[in-house]
């Protein structure tokens, strides 16, 4: 089962590994310094539960592999998060709209996987659930103030919506080789949380005067590995100095 | 051989790097020590935030402090479970922490809505004048465990604990 477990951490640490970096090219640019602070922090939440994540990861792969190498010396076909985590930053209603659909996604992932019957997953899933909560809250008040804020906002806020639709249902298909580990209580099935988190989506973009698309094609491919051109250039980023200078130590 | 009395005691002397009025015990990051049959010591610590960057700072301060009095060998053991909360912060480290100038955290109340369109205002008072006339300026402040606060009464800006 150890293959299967190794796949799950990552398709959970590089959900938060990739948002968390996407997230970092903020620091300095936000809009307001109150949000340049906030979305520091939340990156800085989210590399830090890829780094419990991964590390786990690298302990159940038994290959000697610990978080750095699975962060910085693998390649984009080798990542295994959804493709919503790499898309650009966008502009600050971009960011905010994936921070409220994943934060969403993740608390009630974190919520599900808190009673695995692996300890260590249930451990930082609870840890990681507080953390998400507030991420929620802070990113739906402001798609709330987005929404129903100026015909500036608004519009902002409905093209962010549109654009990033398409690619929120990725994150609720199953990996049919997790079969084994849902059965041992072990995984959560992410397909079982759709519901919650559509009624919840529903709900707050109701309240910010926004809509979600109907009928729009979902893309897939990024738990296969099919990655968009965005996380290679993001890859770059992250790790040339690692890859400069393997197994430097500061 | 060493009482783990005395190692939770030394602990205590060590101070958390961000907030330096508390002890790395008083915050409730380390959450037992052992003494092994050799004298040596092994100290379980939890994470206040997963990617608190303090953390690696303050393992590097416990095993000094240890190795300092006189302890062979010590091993730093990571749990998560049960996660971290502000509520594991004493009273007397919370008067600490205002006479500091951080409001201390209140109860670690979970909302159950995720998203609340009007939030339940909760009193946080400045550490300054004492006035419970006070605007949340920002979730997020200068680090992971605080927010960014001022005070409408005396006009100043204040960190406050997050309560998690």
């Amino acid at each position: 089962m150890s293959a299967p477990l190794f796949d799950a951490l990552l398709r959970l640490g590089d959900d938060r590994l990739v948002l968390g970096h996407r997230t970092s090219e903020w620091c300095g640019h936000a809009p307001i310094l109150e949000e340049d602070i906030a979305l520091a922090n939340i990156a800085l939440d989210h590399i830090g539960q890829a780094n419990l994540l991964l590390q786990y990861a690298g302990a159940v792969e038994g290959g000697g592999r610990d978080q750095d190498a699975l962060a910085y010396f693998r390649d984009a076909i080798e990542y295994r998060n959804a493709l919503i985590c790499e898309l650009p930053r966008g502009d600050f209603a971009v960011t905010i709209a994936r921070h409220f659909f994943h934060g969403l996604y993740s608390v009630l992932q974190w919520e599900a996987l808190s009673n695995s019957q692996d300890a260590t997953i249930a451990g930082i899933a609870a840890k990681a659930l507080k953390e998400s909560r507030y991420h929620v809250r802070h990113a739906g008040e402001w798609v709330i103030r987005l929404g129903d804020g100026t015909d500036e906002s608004h519009a902002r806020a409905q093209a962010a919506v549109h654009l990033l639709w398409p690619y929120t249902g990725e994150l609720f298909l199953q990996p049919v080789d997790e079969s084994a580990l849902v059965a041992a209580g072990l995984t959560a099935d992410v397909s079982t949380l759709e519901g919650a988190w559509r009624a919840t989506v529903d709900d707050v973009l109701h309240r910010a005067t926004l809509t979600a698309p109907d009928g729009v094609w979902m893309q897939r491919g990024g738990r296969a590995g099919r990655h968009t051109e965005h996380l290679g250039h993001l890859l770059a980023e992250m790790q040339i100095v690692a890859r400069s200078h393997p197994g430097a130590q500061w | 051989m060493v009482a783990r009395e005395q190692v939770l005691a030394w602990l205590d002397e060590v101070k958390d790097p961000e907030v330096p009025v508390l002890s790395v015990v008083e915050l409730g990051v380390v959450r037992d020590a052992s003494v092994g049959a050799g004298g040596d010591v092994t100290v379980t610590i939890t994470p206040t935030y997963s990617g608190c960057p303090a953390l690696r700072v303050i393992e590097e301060s416990i095993r000094d402090a240890l190795l300092e009095r006189g302890v062979g060998q010590v091993t730093l053991h990571t749990v998560y479970s049960p996660a971290w909360t502000t509520d594991w912060i004493p009273a007397a480290a919370k008067a600490k922490l205002e006479a500091y100038g951080i409001a201390p955290p209140g109860p670690a109340a979970t909302e159950s809505e995720l998203v609340p369109l009007r939030r339940a205002v909760a009193s946080v008072r400045c550490p300054w004048c004492h006035s419970t006339r006070t605007v949340l300026r920002s979730e997020f402040g200068s680090t992971a465990c605080k927010a960014l606060w001022s005070c409408d009464d005396c006009g100043q800006p204040f960190e406050a604990f997050k309560a998690i």
